[in-house]
């Protein structure tokens, strides 16, 4: 099942509609990627509220989604893990450590949007214009 | 893809990514017909998921079986995971946290010991690999 993936501003969300198997889940991580540099994306926000587990190979995939797109020049938030799902994720010594995550989608683009504040600051700091 | 009913168990066959898929939410249900909570019925996914992927990368093929068990007052859900792969040189070392021959977190096997109540791991080189692990529902009402 193909992973929504839809363009806001400077935005990727992928929002994950139903249970996904490993393949699913890697091409979500090559659609996602291929889109950062198409879509000069600053941002992607996974958003796992539909998952109703996660298990080392998603977490594994999550995290490498959240990599490979800082090594593209975007900042990756996973938003919506449920309480029983992180209950779980704990238990099976799973971490999404270095990982950015919040509560909900809103939480997501808030701290996207704070993020990118950011960085335009640093480069008018520089003297620099921001692209785009 | 393959569920099927044999007398009181229900058997997942795995074969492709797909499967592992199915039999979480197999195992899903049926704990979920046993009572088990919402966040018991996800720790018990988790479980199955890990060790039918484990069927799926070392052996390519298996069969995850599902019985609800009862015993005197307890209920509970017995998941057995069983494949004809090459098996587990070290079994006490795949049960260590970081170990893994697959390239993967090397955290499936400890992981779902942790989620479960009981577990058990029969396996030899060349002889295939037996899981066995049991949840028993808390506060029985």
């Amino acid at each position: 099942m193909e992973v929504p993936i839809l363009k806001q501003g400077h935005y990727l969300i992928a929002s994950i509609q139903s249970a996904l198997s490993d393949a699913d889940l890697s091409q979500l991580r090559e659609a996602l990627i291929a889109r950062v540099g198409k879509f000069r994306a600053r941002g992607v926000i996974v958003d796992v509220t539909a998952l109703d587990v996660m298990d080392s190979f998603a977490v594994r995939t999550l995290r490498d989604i959240a990599h490979m797109a800082r090594l593209r020049g975007a900042e990756t938030v996973i938003v919506g893990i449920q309480p029983e799902v992180a209950f779980a994720m704990v238990q099976l010594g799973l971490t999404l450590k270095g990982i950015v995550t919040a509560l909900d989608l809103e939480e997501g683009l808030a701290f996207l949007d704070r993020q990118g504040q950011g960085r335009i600051d640093n480069r008018q700091g520089h003297g620099r214009i921001d692209r785009g | 893809m393959g569920v099927s009913t044999v007398g009181d168990e229900l058997r997942c066959l795995i074969t492709a990514d797909t499967d592992v898929v199915q039999a979480r939410q197999t195992g899903r249900e049926l704990a979920a017909e046993v009572g088990f909570s919402a966040g018991d019925q996800t720790v018990i996914a988790a479980a199955i998921s890990e060790i039918a992927r484990n069927i799926l990368m070392y052996a390519k093929r298996g069969e995850v079986r599902f019985t609800k068990i009862v015993d005197g007052t307890r209920q509970g859900l017995i998941v057995v995971a069983e494949d004809d792969g090459p098996g587990i040189r070290d079994v006490s070392r795949a049960m260590q946290d970081g170990y893994s021959t697959s390239g993967g977190l090397g955290l499936g096997l400890p992981g779902a010991r942790r989620l479960m109540d009981e577990f058990e791991v029969v396996s030899a080189p060349g002889q295939g690999t037996r899981i066995t692990m049991r949840k028993w529902k808390r506060g029985n009402a």
